[in-house]
């Protein structure tokens, strides 16, 4: 930190010695020799996750945003940890592909040793709660939210969220970005009515609130795939698409 | 440094010394010293420390793992020495060498325990904990100037897979058992283990468990001795159960039960000098 170790005493003429005092107290992470994380820059937007009775399911569109500019519409922000885990990535994507080669990288070793110990999703998502709470402790934060989904030892299903700051918690339903506005009022209502919901209605539930965030979410894409963990283990859906009606859009009124 | 020029000098010694004046063998002097046979003596001294340490050992049934040992007072004035530390809830182990050693490893059991539940929220699988004190035991088995551990670990630990039983040896080394008996007169407790290994992975009753190994303790004793509350301890751990350590009074009801059986008399008559198979 430059600022709190300088060893200049030249003090400009024209400087308040108030702003100074201020000065020692900053920690720019510009003036750093070591770079931090400032922003995200290739950024991913809403993930959605339900627990249903047989299993957990997860949507993420793919895109990945450049600011506005909807640049890499080919990304793909769900990834298989293994046969019990799924995990999906909202912010940063550079930061997630990170994480992606953190945790093959746990796969890898759990092969190596090859004593059929494996991570299930609560471990996975501990371990995500320690990375992403120390990463920010040390002001360098994974810009990430991370949706860890699956199964746990004893076969029940599992749904955690993980934020850039070290917030974890798990729930029947869990949404990040502009989906925790949007979709999961809908997911909660659907799971009120049907608390006993299956994987099949949960993707049905999904296409429906990945629509409404197509509409509403400027940075969202009609192009998602969908993610289920159950008992015979974890698949990744092809991209799929909604019909959108915009013909609304034509005439739109208050907004000239 | 130091050490090197003292290893270098020792061996230099005895070149000139005539034969069988101070050692065994030219080749014991450093653990990094290999024997023309293929040997390594430093580690082979080193087991030697857990046979003269008092006898424990372990058994896997169903449902629990079990560990019991014979604690050895040193005089009459002090205490029993404590031979069973729980490592975690769902681990303890039970030693026989140098306890100070065993101090050290089971605090590093410890600590790698403490760091995986942190980390994953679940307990550390018991292979996983024993390959992780192996390799940092090799470390005392392959640099020169260092030395093994002297003290050969029985743990029993309950995970995922069931209840376990590993024996961790100074040759850093582990073996996962059935069942196993280690230290000072252990060779009549493996040959009632032997006979009964195949019985124990039935045993689902905590209490039939105990009493099979505090019978195979039996003949660990020395002559007019006998297992009391006050030499014998018991640990126990189960898929329900966390690990727990009986002492004293506590392992009254377990002798009890065994009180009435006469003790086995001594060796089988198939029980030569080999080295029992455990797996």
């Amino acid at each position: 930190m430059a600022g709190l170790f300088s060893n200049s005493l030249h003090v400009p003429k024209n400087v308040d010695m108030k702003d100074r005092v201020a000065d020692f107290w900053r920690t720019d992470a510009e003036s750093d020799p070591v770079k931090h994380t400032l922003r995200p820059i290739v950024t991913g937007t809403s993930v959605l996750g339900v627990k249903c009775v047989d299993g957990v399911v997860v949507a993420a569109d793919t895109l990945g945003s450049y600011g506005s500019l909807a640049r890499f519409r080919d990304v793909q922000r769900l990834m298989k940890v293994n046969d019990s885990v799924l995990i999906g990535g909202f912010g940063d994507y550079a930061d997630f592909q990170h994480i992606v080669k953190l945790l093959n990288q746990h796969s890898i070793d759990d092969a190596v040793i090859g004593d059929g110990v494996y991570r299930d999703a609560p471990s996975i998502h501990n371990w995500m709660r320690c990375v992403l709470y120390n990463r920010r402790s040390k002001f360098n934060p994974l810009w990430n939210t991370i949706i860890v989904a699956g199964k746990t030892y004893s076969g029940e299903p599992y749904l955690g969220y993980v934020d850039k700051i070290g917030v974890s918690f798990q729930d029947k339903s869990v949404a990040t970005g502009f989906g925790s506005y949007i979709a999961q009022p809908m997911m909660r209502r659907a799971l009120e009515e049907n608390p006993n919901m299956t994987c099949a209605q949960a993707r049905v539930l999904m296409a429906r609130c990945l629509k409404v965030l197509f509409y509403r979410d400027c940075r969202a894409l009609n192009r998602f795939q969908i993610g289920t963990v159950t008992s015979d283990g974890c698949e990744i859906s092809e991209p799929l698409s909604t019909e959108t009606d915009w013909s609304i859009g034509a005439n739109p009124s208050g907004y000239e | 440094r130091r050490v090197r020029g003292q290893t270098f000098q020792h061996y230099f010694k005895q070149i000139n010394l005539s034969s069988g004046a101070m050692y065994r063998n030219q080749y014991d002097n450093d653990v990094s010293v290999w024997s023309p046979q293929g040997r390594i003596h430093q580690i082979e001294y080193a087991m030697e420390a857990v046979k003269q340490g008092a006898a424990t050992l372990g058994i896997k049934g169903k449902n629990y793992a079990v560990v019991v040992a014979l604690k050895r007072a040193s005089s009459d004035l002090s205490s029993h020495q404590k031979k069973i530390i729980p490592i975690d809830e769902h681990a303890g182990i039970s030693i026989a060498g140098l306890t100070s050693d065993a101090r050290i490893l089971s605090r590093f059991m410890r600590t790698e325990c403490l760091n995986h539940r942190y980390v994953y929220g679940s307990p550390l699988s018991i292979s996983r904990l024993v390959s992780s004190v192996g390799d940092k035991a090799q470390t005392g088995t392959q640099i020169m100037g260092r030395r093994p551990y002297g003290v050969g670990l029985m743990v029993a630990g309950c995970d995922e897979t069931g209840p376990h039983i590993y024996y961790i040896c100074p040759s850093s080394n582990f073996y996962e058992c059935k069942c196993m008996a280690i230290g000072s007169r252990s060779q009549s407790a493996r040959t009632y283990l032997e006979r009964h290994k195949d019985e124990f992975k039935n045993v689902e009753d905590l209490n039939e468990l105990v009493a099979h190994a505090l019978r195979a303790l039996r003949d660990c004793l020395p002559n007019d001795s006998e297992l009391t509350t006050k030499n014998v301890s018991v640990g126990y751990v189960g898929r329900d159960c966390t690990f727990t350590v009986k002492d004293d009074d506590e392992v009254a009801d377990y002798l009890k039960s065994i009180e009435e059986e006469k003790a086995s008399g001594g060796a089988a008559p198939d029980a030569g000098e080999e080295a029992m198979e455990t797996q």
